[in-house]
Parts: C-alpha cells; structure tokens; sequence
C-alpha cells in the first residue's frame, strides 16, 4: 500500500522538490555570521570561545559550542543574594573538576530583572550594561558563563538588538569610548546549565550518591528557552527533542526518574514585579498550576530547575499555601546543587539548603544522608564563627566531599 | 476607529482622555526602533492567551495587545497602557505567537513609555518597589540578603524570621570570596565597576526616568553617584 502524502508533500512533490524534506538542509539561521561581519568591519570585537569546548545542537540544528575551562562566572542577584548555595554548588563543581575560573568583582548584574519588573531603564542602557560586563570577562582574558537564566534570556535578546540596529550601536560605542572600554560580545552567549548539561557524564562518573530511588519533576526556566528560542539546547534523546534538554539529561545521567506533568510549559509565577510587590499572584500560580499539579500527577521527590527566579519562588510560595490546605511540600533545588550533592558536596557548607524554605529532609532523608549529623557540623562551624573563632567559611573547609557512600548511605 | 471589537473591554473608558493625547502616547511606543522586531500581525489564534499566565488570573490578553496596536485602536491602546500593562509576568511565553509576534516585549515598550510620562497608573504599580530600584541603580544587584525581612516576606513563613535572626552569621558561613560576610548586597563590587554604571545611568537617560516615577528617589541618588563620582575623579 502507497504511503499517503500530506497536503504539504504533495505541494512539494508537484514544484519537483523531494518529498521529505531535508533537515540537514534547512536554512538555518546563526547571528554569529553578523557578528563575525561586525567585526569585520570594525565595528566590535567578538571573544571566541575557548578551547576545551563541547559542541551541543539547539533547538533548529545549529550547532553552539560551550566552553568548559577558563571562565569568567557572571553572577546572579537573586542567586547569590538568596539562594547562595546555588552560586556556591557551580563554583564547587568548577573546583572538584581542577577547571581554572574567574569570580569577578568587577562584574555588575544584569539589572534584567528590574527591567522587566519595572520598566525604569531603556535599550541603550542596557545594552550597555551588558557590554559592560563582557568588555570586563574580555580584559580578563577568561570567558563569561551566566549564571542566571534572565540574564541569559535578556542578553541574547540585547545582543540581536545590538546587532541589528546602527544607532544603538553608535550610542553604545559613544559611552564605551567614555568607559575606555571595547565594544565586544562573546561568540556564544552560554547559560551555566549548559555547562552542567555538557559536565553531565563527568559528574556522573564522579556519582557518589545513589539517586536511582528519587523521581524529580523539571521546570525549564522561561527566559532559558523562550526568549531567543533557537539558543537553547535540544537532544533527540531527550523528549524526542521537543523540549529543552538541559536539567533532565543531567538528572538522567544520575540515575534519578524524572517524571512529566502536564504544564511544564507555564511559567513559575516569578513574574518580576509580582514576586516583590503583587505575590499574591506569585503564590497562586506557583501552587495552582505547578507544584499542586506536579503533586496530583507525579508526587515527585523533588523539583528542579535551573533559573533563579524559579528556586525562589517555586520553594517560597509552598508555605502560605498549606494555610489553605493546599497539596504542596515539593522541595525544590538547582540542577547545580543536585549535581553537587550527587557528587558529595556538604549540603550546608556548599548547597546551602538552609536558603531553602520548603522542607528538604525528606529529599535527603529517601537519598539515605545523614542531614542531622551534617548539620551539627555546620553549627558548630557556625558557633566557631560566632565566638570569633574563624571570620567565615573558606573553600579549605567546604572543598573537600563530605558525603560518600560508606559513611552517609544507609540502607533503605 | 470603534472600540467596540473586543467586547470584553473597550467602549466608554478614558473618554475624557483627547485624543491627541492617546495617539502621542501611541506613535511613541510605534517609534521605539524595536516594535518592528516585536509586532508582525496577528492570526487572532490564541496562543499567546492559551499560555499567559497572566491571562488566567487577571483580564488580560496578550492577544487584544497585539490586535489593538495593529489595528491602531488608540482607545485600546490607552486602557492598556492605564490598566492592563503591569499584569504582565513578562515570562515571554507569548512568544510561541505563529506569527512571530513578542507581545511581553510589546508590553515593555508600552510600560517604557508609561514610566517615561511619570503616568499615575505607572507610579501606582511601582509603589513599594523604589527600594529595589535604589538597590539596582546604585549597588548593582536587584536584591541583596537584608531585603529579607519578615514584615516584608510574611508569607514566605518562619523560615524569614529565623534567617533573619541568624544573617551575619550565615553569610559569613558561605565559602565563596565574593560573597562571604555581605549582607547590603548580593556580591562584593569594584567602586570603579560602580562608578562605570553610574556613567551608563547618566550617559542614557536613564536617570531622568527614575525622576518621571519617584522625583525624591532620583535626588538622592544624584546625589549619591555625583559625590562617588566627584570624588574618583
């Protein structure tokens, strides 16, 4: 029996095209080009990735290269500000693997997310505060890594502005001539859960905690994939390619069970302005149409994401909605601080997850770690600070695997 | 042209509002050197609606927006401006849109062009939020750890009292150079990285918005960021 063509097929057929067409052969669309003509110009510099990469797909087929060693790791806000075990856990990971980095103090944020809060700056500002930023990664010689997903999301969608209108350009270029800055913008724009995503194997090999009894529910961060969507990892592995591959090839590759529920695609809640100023729209959607439903359909473990305005507001949200009787109780963490706790980081000296409102105990409690010994640890690292003992934490003392599988892993 | 297309809202509000007035308002937003990149047309599918978070909990519909601005439907236009705009969780899953259209980048420009005229309704929706302006514009950082106090994160439950209570202590329990012992903001920042900000802020006009949304704000961070820059100079 003849396969029966589509209406499109049969179009092509009759203009004497193939069939099928031919993903290798469609166009596919790659701003480096008009960057690299840019540059050419000499109108900007662009900072190319450095060697050791790794060559991942994205979402329409172009190939992106993510960098593995020499980087330059622009910070979060919100990460560093609330959830600092987030920041804490990628720089660990930096460390166990002997990679060489940069933690920048000449390094501003985005300010992305007051922009799309507020509305208080325009294009050319933020452009420039973006351009700021990698011209200071370009003058270290080492190579950004965003850690935040807005700042990613809102960077792509600054560096197609940039690329595409002359008079931003112009005005951008006026006020780094100012600043004794260059007009630079790195080949590729790399958010550090691809970092992750491309460490996945790496890390796994380094597993020491069995995470084969948990089942964990992604939320892919909005400005991740959405803003500029062609950027964005795919795998034909992973969900046939229908969605972003990072975070869930991670946790595959740790032998955690990651389960699907029907709105992965809405947003958290976040909402930049309703989590300060509106939450009660924040917590709403949080509850309603994520964690209830991650709940009533998976009753997942865990969920995790890779943004920081998700962590924030999916693990803060949970509490005022058990007032109401509402199905929550959903831990939430990083993909970083999962990879790092995979690996034997302590889960107070270097996840932090005393940051972390929703009750985490169980989560450690089903992966077999003694948390309660760990956290005497901490208080007693926390009462030596407090009788002057030590200024603070350094890497000497959360650098070094504190969980391993004889002495945390019990049987269950 | 009738306001009447949308039968939801439209028709009747902000009729004291000249005309002139909302079509000022209008072609300023249509100026803005990206709404080219953020408005193509609209199929009237309902995509962008079907995955708005925004559209399920408020009246809002990042459809009408895209509709009322092709059709060049000012009255439309000016009740988004005054009463929809800052509904928007600006998630940017409207860019799903067929068409191509980016209605939360849309939202943007109009919100740019509301705070810009210091409109009530924009100063109204930024009410309590001058401090995290403050924070941005002269630290760097959106957020930083003392911004989590309990009366003003009830909500987020005992775990903001007990934070609170042990901050100092905390902070100084977080290995990472950069971040260990700061509790006014989220890492530690060069004075000159500042001051480079500081030069951005005035060099693009971006200090005379915050003076449109909160003139006693704006005076005292002038004052603030001429005296460092003064100073290193």
């Amino acid at each position: 029996m003849s396969e029966r063509l589509s209406p499109l097929s049969e179009i092509r057929e009759k203009k004497g095209l193939p069939v099928r067409p031919d993903p290798e052969a469609a166009p596919r669309s790659d701003l480096r080009e008009e960057l690299f003509e840019l540059e050419a110009r000499g109108e900007l510099l662009v900072q190319r990735v450095p060697e050791p990469y790794v060559e991942v797909t994205t979402k329409f087929g172009r190939v992106k290269k993510v960098p593995i060693d020499h980087l330059w790791h622009h910070k979060s806000c919100g990460q560093c500000g609330h959830i600092p075990g987030y920041t804490t856990s990628i720089l660990w990971l930096n460390r166990q693997f002997g990679l060489d980095y940069h933690d920048p103090t000449d390094q501003t944020s985005c300010t992305g997310w007051n922009y799309y809060a507020s509305a208080t700056s325009n294009a050319a500002a933020q452009i420039l505060v973006m351009c700021r930023n990698f011209a200071a990664a370009y003058e270290t010689g080492y190579y950004p890594l965003i850690h935040c997903g807005t700042s990613y999301g809102h960077y792509k969608e600054l560096r197609e502005q940039l690329v595409h209108h002359a008079d931003l350009r112009d005005q951008v270029r006026r006020v780094l001539d100012k600043l004794g800055k260059p007009l630079v913008v790195p080949e590729e724009i790399v958010h550090y859960s691809e970092w992750v995503h491309v460490m996945r194997h790496r890390i796994a090999e380094r597993q020491v905690v069995d995470m084969s009894s948990v089942t964990a529910c992604v939320h892919p961060a909005c400005h991740y994939y959405k803003i500029v969507a062609e950027d964005a990892i795919y795998d034909p592995d992973i969900y046939g390619g229908q969605r972003t591959a990072t975070v869930t090839a991670l946790l595959k590759a740790l032998g955690i069970t990651v389960a699907d529920y029907s709105t992965w695609f809405d947003c958290c809640g976040f909402g930049f302005r309703h989590i300060l100023v509106q939450r009660d729209f924040t917590r709403s959607f949080a509850v309603l149409r994520k964690i209830e439903v991650m709940r009533d359909e998976v009753d997942p473990d865990m969920t995790v994401t890779h943004d920081t305005g998700c962590v924030t507001t999916l693990d803060k949200s949970q509490f005022a909605a058990k007032a109401h009787k509402r199905r929550v109780g959903v831990p939430v963490l990083a993909d970083s601080q999962v990879a790092a706790l995979a690996m034997g980081a302590h889960p107070f000296r270097v996840l932090q997850l005393h940051w972390h409102s929703t009750d985490w105990r169980p989560l450690l409690e089903k992966l077999g770690l003694d948390w309660q010994r760990h956290w005497q640890e901490f208080e007693e690292d926390l009462a030596a600070i407090e009788r002057g003992e030590k200024p603070g934490l350094t890497w000497d003392d959360a650098e070094r695997p504190a969980l391993t599988r004889e002495r945390d892993h019990r049987a269950h | 042209m009738s306001a009447t297309w949308n039968p939801v809202k439209g028709g009747g509000a902000y009729t004291e509002v000249p005309d002139e007035e909302k079509r000022r308002l209008f072609e300023e937003v249509v100026a803005d050197p990206r709404y080219g990149d953020f408005l193509y047309g609209c199929y009237e599918c309902g995509i962008c609606v079907a995955v708005c978070p925004s559209a399920r909990f408020y009246d809002f519909s990042p459809r009408v927006i895209a509709q009322a601005l092709s059709r060049e439907d000012i009255d439309r236009f000016y009740e988004i401006l005054m009463d929809d705009i800052w509904n928007c969780a600006q998630c940017f899953s409207c860019v799903r849109c067929p068409r191509g259209n980016n209605p939360g980048g849309l939202v943007t420009l109009i919100r740019e062009v509301a705070v810009r005229h210091g409109l009530e309704r924009a100063q109204q929706a930024l009410q309590g939020y001058s401090r995290v302006i403050y924070k941005i514009m002269l630290k760097g950082n959106q957020v930083s750890p003392d911004m989590l106090q309990p009366d003003f994160f009830p909500d987020w439950g005992p775990w903001v009292r007990e934070f609170s209570q042990h901050m100092h202590t905390w902070r100084k329990a977080i290995p990472v150079d950069t971040m260990r012992n700061l509790t006014d903001a989220a890492w530690r920042t060069d004075d000159r990285t500042l001051r480079e900000l500081y030069v951005i802020w005035f060099e693009t006009g971006n200090m005379e918005v915050i003076r449109e949304v909160d003139e006693g704000l704006y005076e005292l961070l002038v004052e603030l960021m001429e005296e460092e820059l003064e100073a290193a100079s």
